[in-house]
Formats: structure tokens, C-alpha cells, sequence
């Protein structure tokens, strides 16, 4: 039972590759581009997100 | 270990339409109304399989169930109000798997402790995430492509532990997802400000698979972690 559903998670996930490709495709030829500043402004909050998963981490141990 | 995925190409294809202002605030409207009823459902639905004692098993069932409609049914049922019911049915089943894993994580000495601190830490993220790609003047489309690129590679490496089971690749696939899911939040939030996004059904599905996904990972994270 376990392997089979681990067979068919896994036959999932690859049909969810098939899917994401064309998106993934789209996004890289047509997307917009960052522009100045643009990364700092998403790192910042990624870093708040690093810390606070840091920080829950030492709350449970 | 699991994690659905909305992305298909019709969903996030990378046009800019900027609608008006008054519909892009119904359309704001309309996401956090839904999302606040599907993640309620949901844990209606967790209750209820934590009432029943469902195995492990029951959350790989339910979440292949889930990713199968979310590929194949919601995207078209999406156009119409047929959708609402189909994304509630996808929710619910979500949920219903995720009380079987609760069950367990509930078995454990710190397992209330440990739910507890990875739902504060998933409202957290999910607050101040979306409150500031809303009060934010950037347009976060650009991480389009980024955000694509990242969920092939953690994919692949999910498929790749469900037959390796290594924990230290399970604990680096659900950090990875946790910032890919972060990122998604900032760049689906943005795609309904902006105009981009103009259908609540499928922005409330990409909302709520990056709670349920963070919340999941952070589970996973603080489950090995806090171990010791």
C-alpha cells in the first residue's frame, strides 16, 4: 500500500514538472525583468522569514 | 513531504492587464473572503479526520487527490461558480489529510507545542508577508521566472526523497519551500494588486497552498528540530 502510494505521489509530481515547464518557459522568455532595487526589496522580508523560522526553531527545543 | 502545486501555464501566463481599481479591490475582496472560508473548512475537515484517527496514509491519498483536481478541474471550473465548489472540495481535502499528520505530530511528548508554534509562525509569515506586497510600491512579477525555476528544482528533489527518505534532504526541501512559498505569497498578492489577476477562485488556490505548504514545512522543520 505504501509503495504504490508512494509510486503514484511520485507519477504526480512528475506530471506537476509537465505542467510548471510551460510556466516556467513563459515567465523566462516574456516576464518582466527586475528592476533597481527590486531584489533588496524581496530579500529583506525572505531574511525576516529565515530569522522567524530561527527563532521558532529555539522556541521548541 | 507532499506539496500541491497551482502553477500551470493558463493560471500564471505572464500578461500585464491592469484592471480598475474598484475591480481590483472586488477581486482583493472576493480572495480573502474565500481564503478565510477555505482554510475555516479546512479545519473543520482536520477536526474531523483527528476525530476519526486517520492514518498517515489518508494525507498522501489526500493530497494526490488534490493536486490531480487542482491540475485537471479547477483552472477550467475556475471560470464559472462552479469553481467555488471544487476549490472547497480540494480545501477540504487538504484539510482531512492534514488532521491525520496532526494526529500524529499530536502523539508526540512536544507535538501540541510544536503545532501551536508552526501555526503562529504560518500566520506570521502570511500577515506580514501580504501586508507588505499591499502597502509595497514594487511590483513583485519579476520573481515569475525565479519562483518557476526554484518549485522545478524542489520538485525534483521531492520526488527524489519520497523512494531516498533522508532526513537532512527533507529538512533542506522544506526550508526551500517555505521561501519559495514566501516568495509566492509576495508575487501572487502582487499579480491581484496590480490588476494582473482577475479571478478570486484561482488567486485564493495559490494563496492557500502557499499557508497550507509553509504551515506543512514548518511542522517538518520544528518536528526534526526540535527533536533534540
Amino acid at each position: 500500500m505504501e509503495l504504490f502510494l508512494k509510486i503514484a505521489a511520485a507519477g504526480v509530481l512528475i506530471m506537476m514538472l509537465f505542467f510548471l515547464w510551460p510556466a516556467f518557459k513563459a515567465w523566462q522568455e516574456n516576464g518582466p525583468k527586475a528592476e533597481k532595487g527590486d531584489w533588496q526589496a524581496v530579500v529583506l522580508p525572505l531574511a525576516g522569514v529565515v530569522g522567524l523560522v530561527i527563532v521558532l526553531i529555539m522556541l521548541v527545543r | 513531504m507532499a506539496n500541491p502545486n497551482p502553477f500551470s501555464s493558463n493560471q500564471y501566463a505572464p500578461t500585464a492587464r491592469a484592471g480598475s481599481a474598484l475591480e481590483t479591490n472586488k477581486v482583493l475582496k472576493n480572495t480573502y473572503l474565500l481564503l478565510a472560508a477555505t482554510l475555516g473548512f479546512s479545519a473543520v475537515t482536520a477536526m474531523i479526520s483527528m476525530a476519526l484517527a486517520m492514518p498517515s496514509w489518508v494525507y498522501l491519498v489526500s493530497v494526490i487527490g488534490a493536486m490531480l483536481l487542482g491540475m485537471f478541474v479547477l483552472p477550467r471550473a475556475a471560470q464559472s461558480a462552479k469553481g467555488v465548489g471544487v476549490i472547497f472540495l480540494i480545501t477540504g481535502m487538504l484539510g482531512f489529510g492534514l488532521g491525520s499528520i496532526l494526529s500524529m505530530y499530536l502523539a508526540l511528548p512536544n507535538g501540541p507545542s510544536i503545532i501551536a508554534t508552526a501555526f503562529g509562525g504560518t500566520a506570521l509569515i502570511f500577515l506580514g508577508l501580504s501586508g507588505y506586497a499591499l502597502t509595497s510600491k514594487r511590483d513583485f512579477s519579476f520573481l515569475g521566472g525565479f519562483l518557476f525555476a526554484g518549485m522545478m528544482v524542489v520538485v525534483v528533489a521531492m520526488i527524489a526523497n519520497i523512494f531516498l527518505n533522508m532526513p537532512a534532504l527533507a529538512l533542506a526541501v522544506s526550508g526551500a519551500i517555505i521561501l519559495l512559498m514566501s516568495g509566492f505569497i509576495l508575487f501572487d498578492t502582487s499579480r491581484i494588486k496590480s490588476g494582473a489577476e482577475t479571478n478570486y477562485i484561482m488567486a485564493t488556490y495559490g494563496i492557500y497552498l502557499a499557508i497550507f505548504n509553509i504551515f506543512i514545512s514548518l511542522l517538518q522543520i520544528l518536528g526534526i528540530m526540535g527533536d533534540e
